[in-house]
């Protein structure tokens, strides 16, 4: 068993919307990630995978609110520090993010050379500028990106390079967790390949001990991570490894999350593409039991009464539903 | 090449030979989209796939009457295309219909949801119907979308959510009824829950309708599930061509193996060491 990099207990974040009303975004999150894993998460727009990244940063700025639980980095407790001692301690070093749009996070008037001296020296304010370069040009040749790009600016460089830049800035100080939210949506499918590889590096070389990669892109999470959680509603509600989430999801949610994806191989065409029926639930005021019952085909009454604890299988897989484990299968058996 | 017109069949509903766009002149000149050919069956969803850069949406802006077309001709229902003049423009436009991969800047933000679909039935001839019959209409759209019309009355288009407004682009396209819908990158920006619905109800619109639908696209599993046949893109070339299977599972070209492989798989082994 590696170190455990990550540790998250229970947190709870909240939006506060001008009309002074709670939005649990992130309602009770547990999770831990050990050295060398990376961990996926999946689900829909508006499910709180991009509210959990930002919290799991420890940063908070309004409308997001710090509600309870903790998060430890490498048994460091973060929540109780003030911003600017996170900024300082934490972010770069600790935790690094990389935005949904990062490929445009770039200032157009800088050199990137000039990032990665910024970053640097936001830490170790005495680096000099030979050290700080023979470093970036070190990293950006092992990452396989060229060493003219150092010396250029934002706008001369293609989108997917402008990406794999960013990537490369953010991961110059080997912090311990990486988070990545949807690094590779907005590219086409050859950059998106170059990230996933340039993911896969970092996490081989070491330059990063763990990542944490949120998408809704099914198949890379696949590829890219050991373990994947479906989220829903602010809450998660299945946790597993790759290929068991893959090809054998239990919640009902992830299973229709899985019949959602498409690919171009063969037999693709003769499987319906299976859609969930209704939008999620609206989380000023959640339902009382199961998050996910009023969208669920398998739903019964009682799944609306009681909020459904989390129930977790011999291997340790977890998943949250009325049902137990036989009863589900022999629901999807009988179909 | 363009002299060498090809037969066209009648059960084609927009085809066209030689068309190329060429931007600028001189030593800037780019050549967009560089004679292709192309022809799609009534009833048909097609797609075309390339990357970024490509000439896709050149294409499809040619397509839409939105630019000129430089060389080569389009054909519409089996006459070459007249758009000389506001009227001429107007009346294809009643033929052939979008709609764009971002909802939010799809929709006039000063007018209400009512006031959107209302110009539909207007387009349509409708405008001198009882108003009972057009809500009636409405309802109908908005039903066929699992959009509540009771819900979307008297809201403007910022208080709806991105999935809501998606749908409500095919309610619209729904009333309208074109001959030929053109769906540029109508799912890239929803997540892959959503977009299985947004497709079931393409599907559901194809069907009811007898609709030719050309997708523009860069997600080939998206292509291989939804199109009956594909055109692959390269550098404003149709590299290949046929049906979904052909194209797919036997590609030819060099770019369009590059571009299955390069799309990670769940049941065949995803190689990414070729980048």
């Amino acid at each position: 068993m590696g170190k455990t990099m990550l540790e998250v207990d229970h947190l709870k974040t909240k939006y506060i919307t001008r009309f002074g009303e709670n939005v649990f975004a992130v309602d009770g999150i547990s999770l831990k990630i050990e050295e060398g894993k990376s961990l996926g998460i999946a689900g829909e727009s508006g499910c709180g995978k991009s509210t959990l990244a930002l919290s799991l940063m420890g940063y908070y700025f309004a409308p997001l609110h710090y509600q309870s639980g903790t998060i430890k980095v490498d048994g460091v407790n973060i929540t109780g520090m003030k911003p600017d001692e996170i900024r300082k301690k934490v972010l770069g070093n600790e935790i690094a993010y990389i935005p949904q749009a990062a490929m445009n996070a770039l200032n157009p008037t800088q050199k990137i050379i000039s990032f990665i001296e910024d970053v640097i020296r936001a830490h170790d304010p005495g680096a000099s500028k030979k050290e700080i370069y023979d470093l970036a040009r070190e990293r950006f040749e092992i990452l396989g990106l060229p060493e003219s790009v150092l010396k250029k600016h934002a706008v001369e460089l293609s989108g997917g390079m402008r990406q794999r830049t960013v990537i490369a800035i953010s991961t110059i100080l080997s912090p311990k967790v990486l988070i990545a939210d949807e690094p590779s949506s907005a590219l086409d499918v050859t950059s998106q390949k170059m990230v996933i590889k340039m993911l896969r590096n970092l996490m081989e070389k070491g330059f990063i001990k763990s990542m944490i990669f949120i998408t809704h892109e099914l198949p890379l999470l696949y590829y890219v991570t050991d373990e994947i959680m479906v989220m829903y509603a602010g809450q998660i509600v299945e946790h597993a490894t790759a290929k068991e989430m893959v090809f054998d999801p239990l919640h009902p949610y992830s299973k229709g999350l899985m019949g959602s994806i498409l690919v171009p191989e063969k037999g693709a065409r003769d499987t319906k593409l299976t859609a969930i029926p209704g939008t999620p639930p609206n989380l000023k005021n959640p339902p009382k039991g199961c998050r996910f019952a009023d969208r669920c085909r398998y739903a019964k009454p009682a799944c609306m009464l009681h909020p459904i604890a989390e129930s977790r299988l011999e291997n340790g897989r977890m998943y949250r539903c009325y049902l137990e484990e036989k009863e589900l299968r022999e629901v999807y058996q009988d179909e | 090449m363009s002299e060498e017109k090809k037969p066209v069949q009648n059960s084609s509903c927009l085809s066209g030979t030689g068309v190329t766009k060429i931007f600028g002149m001189g030593k800037e000149k780019t050549v967009a989209v560089d004679h292709v050919d192309f022809q799609f069956r009534e009833g048909e969803i097609v797609s075309i796939v390339g990357e970024s850069g490509s000439g896709k949406t050149t294409l499809s802006k040619m397509l839409l009457g939105l630019i000129s077309v430089t060389e080569g001709e389009i054909y519409f229902q089996g006459k070459p295309r007249d758009m000389k003049g506001y009227h001429k423009k107007k009346e294809y436009w009643k033929g052939i219909q979008a709609i764009f991969q971002d909802p939010f800047s799809s929709f006039n933000v000063f007018y209400k949801i009512d006031q959107v679909l209302l110009d539909c039935i207007k387009m349509r001839g409708g405008a001198r119907l009882p108003y009972e019959k057009k809500v009636e209409m409405m309802t109908e759209a908005c039903s066929f979308v699992n959009l509540k019309f009771e819900e979307l009355t008297n809201k403007y288009p910022f208080e709806l959510s991105g999935g809501q407004m998606q749908r409500l682009m095919i309610a619209r396209i729904f009333l309208l009824k074109p001959a030929i819908l053109l769906a540029d990158e109508p799912t890239s920006m929803i997540d892959a829950c959503s977009r299985a619905t947004i497709l079931d109800m393409l599907l559901k619109l194809r069907d009811e309708t007898n609709m030719t639908i050309i997708f523009i696209t860069h997600d080939i599993g998206l292509a291989f599930y939804i199109s009956d046949s594909i055109y692959i893109m390269e550098h404003g070339k149709f590299v290949e061509s046929g049906t979904a299977e052909d194209v797919i599972l036997n590609p030819k070209a060099a770019y369009t193996k590059r571009l299955i492989n390069d799309v990670p798989k769940i049941h065949e082994e995803w190689d990414l060491s070729t980048v």
